[in-house]
């Protein structure tokens, strides 16, 4: 008796997830409904954005998302991948602790002290010495990927931001996921003569890959919804340029910037229809990383 | 196998971070604030927070004064109309007034536009090594945030700045980010002077800007000016104080340079002459008269005409002939310009219209 009541109770926890998730993606279709009615598929590659003349499209927000948040992913992969490699094959137990300790704790500083970092520290920081570094001093100003006016809130500073923000759980999985990697592993690789590189290039990572990708999949899902600090930094501008010194917009920061003084329903509308659309490439995301992780998984020979 | 719980732990920490990246969206923690004396409040209002601080001085002062205790969440002027519009507070508050199909859309009938203070906006800049207050025009500040001129020592620039000596860098135009009743004045400043800005950007509280990049709140742009030289943005006034900005001096219809200032917006105001039947739902920028100052608005209490409470009726008029009347007096000390006296007069008389009883 006591087994089934136990069983039904942990049933119903367990079906309000999915419940739970289906109202929230029918709310926000439904709200946006009237933005992607009106403008069409047209919603997501029209780069204009004027509520004086009603008219929206999400471009320049999406393009926003996905560019900073694979700029942060660039940055952060391979720094994580470093840390956790130093903490779990090389650092002594009395560094691992307390280091360990101090990235775990750069994912408990709230987005927004990270965003007034950002103002304070970053953005003078960019504008007064890496933007001129790249522009005079490796005379890369006339490139796109350099060129424009260098104001300090970019996208560069907001990858940036996000790289420091994403680093902590992409270095926390990867510390556990080559902590897990199985003493006979290594002992196997230095029997066949493998220095202690080699033994962590060719034995250890490959092993604990698709562990590795997991956590960096979990870094990008928190760079793609972050709001606050990028909102900060970006320099919130609804353009598409290919300049990282430029300034941008992400999805979620418009939605947060732009929701309480909204007062056209057609605004309001096309806001909505944005999380929409940042709700469909969350889902994507993971969709693609559960498979990358399963297949990696079965692929992998141990 | 021993990879599967290494893959168990992955995702179950993947699936715990989705509800970290929802943290941080758009708060109204100083609305929150705010509204800590909810309990036992007489009157509820919501909307700009432009104004928050001298309502919270009138709000603060009349509960010492009468015992009506008066609770605002200035969560902006847009939630405060859609407020307004359900019935959930009493009183609205907003920089920009009503559009027509925004009244249309109120459960309450009729809304009045109460006038309180006048808004100032300022020009301000960065450029380190400029000494006197820089002169400009309603034209040269709409072809910069057109993105017409994009330089200092621009030749049109330089021509109403005779002596000064401009540097050669480039300008960054800093603007509002969210939507905002600073940039409802703004644009409808740049409109009424600009053909190109009109037909353009246009008038509202968010626009499509041509040029530039944006900042979150008044301390956001002027944070942003403050840092950057070359920056030009609008600001309401009382930042230009708090962060020590150098503010433009602008040109008035009367084509003197004035600076702005308290004083200044209210000779606007004075200077605009309305009609005695108006409703106030009116612009005063670019007003006629040597001393006005050509970027000033209005900020509004919206109450409904017809009131269902009497009681709330009474207290909510008595309170608003006390700000009219008292509450004026604060107002320069935190940067707002009080009504002209006139004004004062003709909304006391307008108070009286507003009738309890339901509407519908």
């Amino acid at each position: 008796m006591g087994d089934r009541a136990y069983r039904w109770i942990t049933t119903g926890f367990a079906l309000v997830i999915p419940v739970l998730l289906g109202l929230i993606a029918i709310s926000v279709f439904s709200a946006g409904w009237p933005a992607l009615h009106k403008f069409g598929l047209g919603f997501f590659t029209s780069s204009d954005w004027d509520p004086v003349n009603e008219k929206f499209g999400a471009a320049p927000a999406i393009f926003g998302t996905i560019v900073s948040s694979a700029i942060a992913l660039i940055i952060a992969t391979p720094l994580a991948i470093g840390v956790a490699v130093f903490l779990s094959e090389f650092a002594p137990r009395w560094v691992r602790q307390p280091i360990a300790f101090l990235v775990d704790l750069l994912a408990a500083i709230p987005s927004v002290v990270y965003g007034l970092w950002g103002i304070l520290v970053l953005v003078p920081f960019l504008r007064t010495y890496v933007m001129p570094f790249f522009k005079e001093t490796l005379h890369l100003g006339d490139t796109p990927l350099f060129a424009g006016a260098a104001y300090g809130p970019s996208m560069l500073a907001a990858g940036s931001i996000l790289a420091i923000m994403v680093l902590p759980f992409i270095s926390a999985v990867t510390r556990e996921v080559l902590l897990a990697v199985p003493r006979s592993q290594r002992e196997a690789a230095l029997a066949l003569g493998a220095t202690r590189w080699e033994m962590i290039w060719d034995a250890v990572l490959p092993y604990a890959r698709s562990g590795i990708i997991g956590g960096v999949i979990l870094g990008l899902g928190r760079a793609l919804g972050e709001t606050m600090a990028v909102t900060m930094v970006i320099g919130n501008r609804h353009e598409i340029s290919a300049s990282l010194f430029a300034p941008g917009y992400t999805m979620a920061s418009q939605i947060a910037n732009e929701f309480s003084e909204a007062t056209t329903d057609l605004h309001v509308s096309s806001l909505m229809a944005v999380g929409a659309g940042l709700f469909v490439i969350t889902v994507i995301v993971n969709v693609i990383a559960r498979w990358l992780v399963w297949r990696m998984g079965r692929n992998q020979v141990a | 196998m021993t990879r599967w719980p290494i893959l168990a732990a992955v995702l179950a920490t993947w699936a715990c971070s989705s509800d970290s990246s929802k943290k941080g969206s758009a708060d109204t923690s100083h609305a929150a604030a705010a509204t800590s004396t909810t309990s036992g409040a007489d009157l509820t209002g919501a909307g700009a927070t432009f104004p928050k601080p001298i309502y919270d001085k009138w709000f603060h002062d009349y509960a010492a004064k009468t015992g009506v205790k008066i609770n605002y969440q200035a969560n902006g002027s847009g939630a405060g109309i859609r407020q307004l519009s359900d019935e959930t507070v009493d009183f609205g508050a907003s920089d920009a007034p009503m559009s027509d199909s925004e009244m249309a859309k109120a459960k309450g009938g009729p809304i009045m536009h109460i006038p309180t203070v006048i808004g100032v906006v300022a020009i301000s800049y960065n450029l380190p090594g400029v000494r006197q207050p820089l002169k400009l025009t309603g034209g040269l500040i709409a072809d910069i945030f057109l993105g017409k001129i994009t330089k200092w020592n621009d030749q049109r620039i330089a021509a109403v700045n005779q002596g000064v000596t401009l540097p050669a860098s480039d300008i960054l135009v800093v603007h509002r980010s969210e939507g905002s009743g600073t940039t409802y004045i703004f644009s409808d400043y740049l409109s009424a002077v600009s053909p190109a800005w009109k037909s353009g950007p246009g008038k509202g509280k968010e626009l499509q800007w041509p040029v530039g990049l944006g900042g979150q709140g008044n301390p956001g742009v002027a944070g942003q000016v403050k840092q950057t030289p070359g920056a030009i943005g609008y600001v309401e006034l009382a930042y230009v104080k708090q962060n020590n900005l150098s503010a433009a001096l602008l040109q008035n219809a009367a084509g003197q340079f004035v600076a702005p200032s308290a004083a200044s917006a209210t000779a606007a105001a004075e200077a605009a002459k309305l009609p005695p039947n108006t409703d106030y739902r009116v612009s005063i920028v670019n007003a006629p008269g040597a001393a006005a100052y050509p970027i000033a608005s209005f900020t509004y209490l919206l109450v409904y005409k017809n009131q269902p409470d009497a009681t709330k009726a009474k207290k909510l008029t008595d309170f608003i002939r006390w700000a009219l009347a008292d509450g004026e007096k604060d107002a320069s000390a935190l940067d707002y310009a009080p009504l002209p006296g006139v004004l004062v007069s003709r909304l006391m008389t307008r108070l009286d219209s507003i009738a309890p009883g339901p509407a519908r």
